[in-house]
């Protein structure tokens, strides 16, 4: 069982901060709605702030480093220029998706909405994050901060929404591919 | 938006409001910059600061970097304060729609007549 290197960075970037991000979002939504709702039945003690703190801030973290290894890693290796005359395009996956009005759309519209929506994303939850460290319960007491921060929240949801659908469909059309060869497992040969 | 020194007994909003407005004035920044990078080729050749990543690179920097400033701006001047939310988030949602629209392919097309 072997991955390339390439393959290895866009697995991390997608499955391992982006998706991880993304899973935690429904989590993190429901929490905060029912913790900064009026009339919350229960306020939550000091030990549940603080978890509530620090799940944020790894979704904070999963964020930024969802969209820097994207933009840093993967990116590079997707918008490669292929050298004049070659003709397999396979290792260079904006090039492939653009020879061909079949597929080009995958990048005019995918690629170019995902690389810069995406961003909208970690902006928006580190500010989540911080108000919801500083005020805690306190939120309830400003009705209009709390649903700023909600939406803010929704809205993060859905940039991540758009460049997760967008990667996954990108990487089954052209995948980044390429770099040294690593074997996880040695397989055996079948008769 | 008016700003008072008063919070009666409640824990002023200043600081949220200058989070939340900020996080508007980034996302705003990074539609206008990312409609500007696709839109003029001096701006996309200003804003590669990276080669091997492009146009994006600068983009989201400098979008990262006006987000920074507006936040530390606005922290120091509300810190402490009432700020009249209603206009913040109303600022904050239309800055963030404009990050929105401008980051979509089509309307990118659209404004530039393509």
């Amino acid at each position: 069982m072997e991955i390339s290197f390439r393959d290895l960075m866009t697995v991390l970037h997608g499955m391992g901060f982006g998706a991880l991000f993304m899973l935690a979002f429904s989590g993190a939504i429901a929490e905060l709605y029912r913790m900064s709702a009026p009339g919350a039945p229960v306020q939550p003690s000091a030990r549940e702030q603080t978890l509530l703190n620090l799940y944020l801030a790894a979704m904070v973290v999963l964020a930024w480093a969802a969209v820097f290894s994207g933009a840093y890693l993967v990116y590079p290796w997707y918008r490669a220029v292929p050298p004049a005359g070659t003709t397999d395009l396979a290792d260079y996956p904006k090039f492939l998706l653009t020879s061909s009005p079949h597929t080009s759309g995958w990048h005019s519209l995918g690629m170019e909405w995902k690389e810069h929506v995406a961003w909208l994303a970690p902006i928006a939850m580190t500010m989540v994050a911080y108000v919801f460290a500083k005020y805690g319960p306190a939120i309830t007491k400003h009705r209009q901060m709390r649903s700023a921060v909600l939406a803010f929240a929704v809205v993060a949801f859905v940039a991540t929404g758009v460049a997760g659908a967008f990667g996954a469909f990108l990487n089954k059309y052209a995948p980044v591919r390429g770099g040294a060869t690593i074997t996880i497992v040695s397989g055996e040969h079948e008769g | 938006m008016s700003i008072s020194q008063t919070s009666g007994g409640v824990v002023p909003n200043g600081s949220g409001a200058a989070a939340i407005l900020a996080a508007g004035i980034g996302s705003g920044a990074l539609g206008v910059f990312a409609l500007t990078n696709d839109a003029f080729p001096a701006a996309n050749h200003f804003f590669t600061f990276y080669t091997p990543t492009g146009g994006l690179s600068g983009v989201t920097t400098c979008a990262i970097v006006v987000w920074l400033v507006a936040w530390f701006v606005l922290a120091r001047r509300w810190s402490g304060k009432m700020v009249a939310m209603a206009g913040v988030n109303l600022v904050a949602f239309l800055l963030l729609a404009v990050g929105m629209l401008l980051t979509f392919p089509p309307v990118m097309d659209l404004i530039q007549g393509k």
